[in-house]
């Protein structure tokens, strides 16, 4: 009796910690349904009538094409990604090549070297190019970012088919193309999601890339941000109205994969 | 952890007998394109800037192209301003990374026990790592911090100026904010792969909760509060949406970090020979982290395949 008495009062306490968590996040969607006055109103006001004219100003400055052009950059690297990830992975576990570890570090090692150390060359190649302000090369960079994760996360994934039954496939004549779409597909493919879904998040949120090489064509949804950084007055509203939006697709995103979150952020290591 | 355990985890690698060369090929196939576009988008830029890190170059004055050696290291090294960024990158990265551990640790504990609502729960509390970092520094910046109508002020009274007052304090307390949930979810996955028998044994032999938590919980949790300070570290010392969006890099230089010095070194001061030398050097400090953080995933990979 007494435990569970202690135990609800720790429930109690996990609730409030997770409410107080979440709560600036709940200020940014309550404000973004008022008008600007009652949003710079100090003490805060809590009750106020609900608006949409912030979501129609962020929509009529123009919000559209920023939005498409994260859904495309984000949508086809995630797609390359996975194209190039789960062979590799493949190679990496079930059917491992020679000196396979190197090839596993050298992936993940990728993935710690930080952006602005091999920007610049990046930034001159892009420029020479003619390549700036194209969603496509925000595709090509987006897909080398997630690489090492997808192909850390996906070998984790592989490496959960049990061997016997890919050997006994094998025994019964099944052949490769076979074996991958009745017995490791099956397997796997909620692992697949989740890393689409972690990539795609990565790509959604990815800032000083898009910020440095997109301009009028091909901005992504941070960029419309940055707008809101120094402007002062009434603006809040608006600015939650345009924060909301941007963050709901990941948002969802990482509400579906968040079983498989873990796993991925820590590419693969913990399960 | 959980799934593995309940059956024998498969060796990952079968000990490589001697092929013919053609079936070798045949088994590099699929890994080919990764590794070719890896090598391609990120090693050839990097040795782009270790060449271009020996050169002095500002953009400003085209055509004025030459070889310097390691003048630019000397210039980065001996810099106050990139000292100042060094500093403060091992700060902000040092001071978020061990906050949202705390805070994660206590939140993953919490979250362990059973209780009504334990998923729901969860589920708010990954939401702030989910948001858009920008559109969370954004937040913070003018929702929370504002002197006349943030939230701390409208809710505390007072007119602090919080991101001006304290710099450094807003951008870490924002980025705790984000990498909290981070970090518990390591943590609870720790926790939940401890074997409850042993704790079970530990009770019935008279060990207290504290005890407990002391002599088995921490102990078990170490490679998971290491795998978590090393993967939080990597990811944040690239931070640059928070200082770029709340302080500026300012007051001064007060949460200027590397990454955001190093974009002023290119696309305010077009040195692009000093932003090279400065892009090597971080490398090379990365490199040191990266060691250490690789030695404690195959630690783990090693735990995994014991079981």
């Amino acid at each position: 009796m007494n435990r569970r008495l202690i135990d609800s009062a720790w429930g109690v306490v996990a609730w409030v910690a997770g409410i107080v968590f979440v709560f600036p996040v709940i200020w940014m969607v309550l404000t973004s349904f008022k008008q600007e006055n009652a949003a710079a109103s100090n003490p805060p006001s809590w009750i106020f009538e609900p608006t949409f004219d912030q979501y129609a100003l962020v929509f009529e400055r123009n919000m559209t094409p920023f939005l498409l052009n994260s859904l495309m950059a984000s949508i086809f690297s995630t797609l390359l990604v996975i194209l190039l990830a789960t062979p590799a992975a493949y190679a990496l576990s079930l059917r491992p090549v020679e000196k396979w570890s190197d090839s596993l570090f050298f992936f993940i090692s990728t993935k710690m070297m930080p952006v602005v150390a091999a920007f610049l060359p990046v930034y001159l190649l892009v420029k020479h190019a003619g390549m700036l302000d194209n969603v496509w090369t925000m595709v090509i960079l987006y897909t080398s970012m997630n690489l090492p994760l997808a192909v850390w996360m996906m070998r984790s994934f592989l490496l959960e088919v049990p061997r016997e039954v890919l050997e006994a496939g094998e025994v019964d004549g099944a052949g490769l193309l076979t074996s991958i779409r009745k017995i490791i597909l099956p397997i796997v493919s909620p692992g697949l999601a989740a890393t689409a879904l972690i990539c795609f998040i990565f790509a959604w949120n990815e800032f000083f890339l898009a910020l440095n090489l997109t301009a009028t064509n091909s901005s992504t949804a941070p960029i419309f941000l940055v707008g809101f950084i120094s402007s002062e007055g009434a603006f809040l509203a608006r600015l939650c109205a345009a924060a909301t939006i941007v963050s709901l697709p990941v948002l969802i995103a990482g509400w579906l994969a968040q079983n498989k979150l873990v796993r991925g952020l820590s590419m693969g290591a913990v399960k | 952890m959980t799934d593995l355990a309940t059956r024998p985890a498969p060796a990952p690698v079968a000990p490589a007998p001697k092929r013919g060369a053609k079936e070798r090929w045949v088994r590099r196939a699929p890994l080919l394109p990764a590794l070719i576009f890896a090598i391609i988008v990120t090693q050839v830029p990097f040795l782009v800037t270790l060449y271009l890190s020996t050169q002095g170059w500002n953009a400003l004055r085209p055509g004025q192209r030459e070889f310097v050696g390691f003048d630019n290291y000397l210039t980065v090294l001996t810099d106050t301003r990139l000292r100042a960024a060094l500093f403060n990158t091992v700060l902000l990265t040092a001071g978020a990374v061990i906050f949202s551990l705390i805070l994660g640790l206590a939140l993953a504990i919490l979250l362990d026990r059973k209780f009504l609502g334990r998923s729901v729960v969860r589920t708010l509390l990954i939401t702030p790592f989910l948001v858009m970092p920008i559109a969370a520094a954004l937040l913070w910046k003018h929702a929370i911090y504002n002197p006349t109508y943030g939230l701390i002020n409208g809710i505390f009274g007072g007119s602090t100026d919080w991101v001006s007052s304290y710099p450094k304090a807003a951008v870490i307390a924002t980025l705790v904010w984000q990498w909290t949930p981070f970090m518990m979810l390591i943590l609870l996955a720790g926790l939940q792969s401890q074997s409850h028998e042993v704790l079970e044994a530990a009770k019935v032999d008279g060990a207290n909760a504290w005890q407990i938590f002391r002599r088995m919980t921490i102990p078990h949790l170490r490679q998971y509060l290491e795998l978590g300070a090393l993967l939080g570290s990597i990811y944040l010392v690239n931070t640059f949406d928070a200082v770029f969006t709340i302080t500026q890099g300012g007051p001064g230089t007060a949460t200027t970090n590397l990454p955001y010095e190093i974009y002023l070194t290119m696309f305010r001061k077009f040195e692009y020979g000093e932003a090279s030398a400065a892009g090597v050097i971080v490398v090379v400090l990365t490199i040191i982290v990266a060691t250490f953080a690789l030695r404690v995933i195959s630690g783990l990979f090693k735990v995994e395949a014991n079981r």
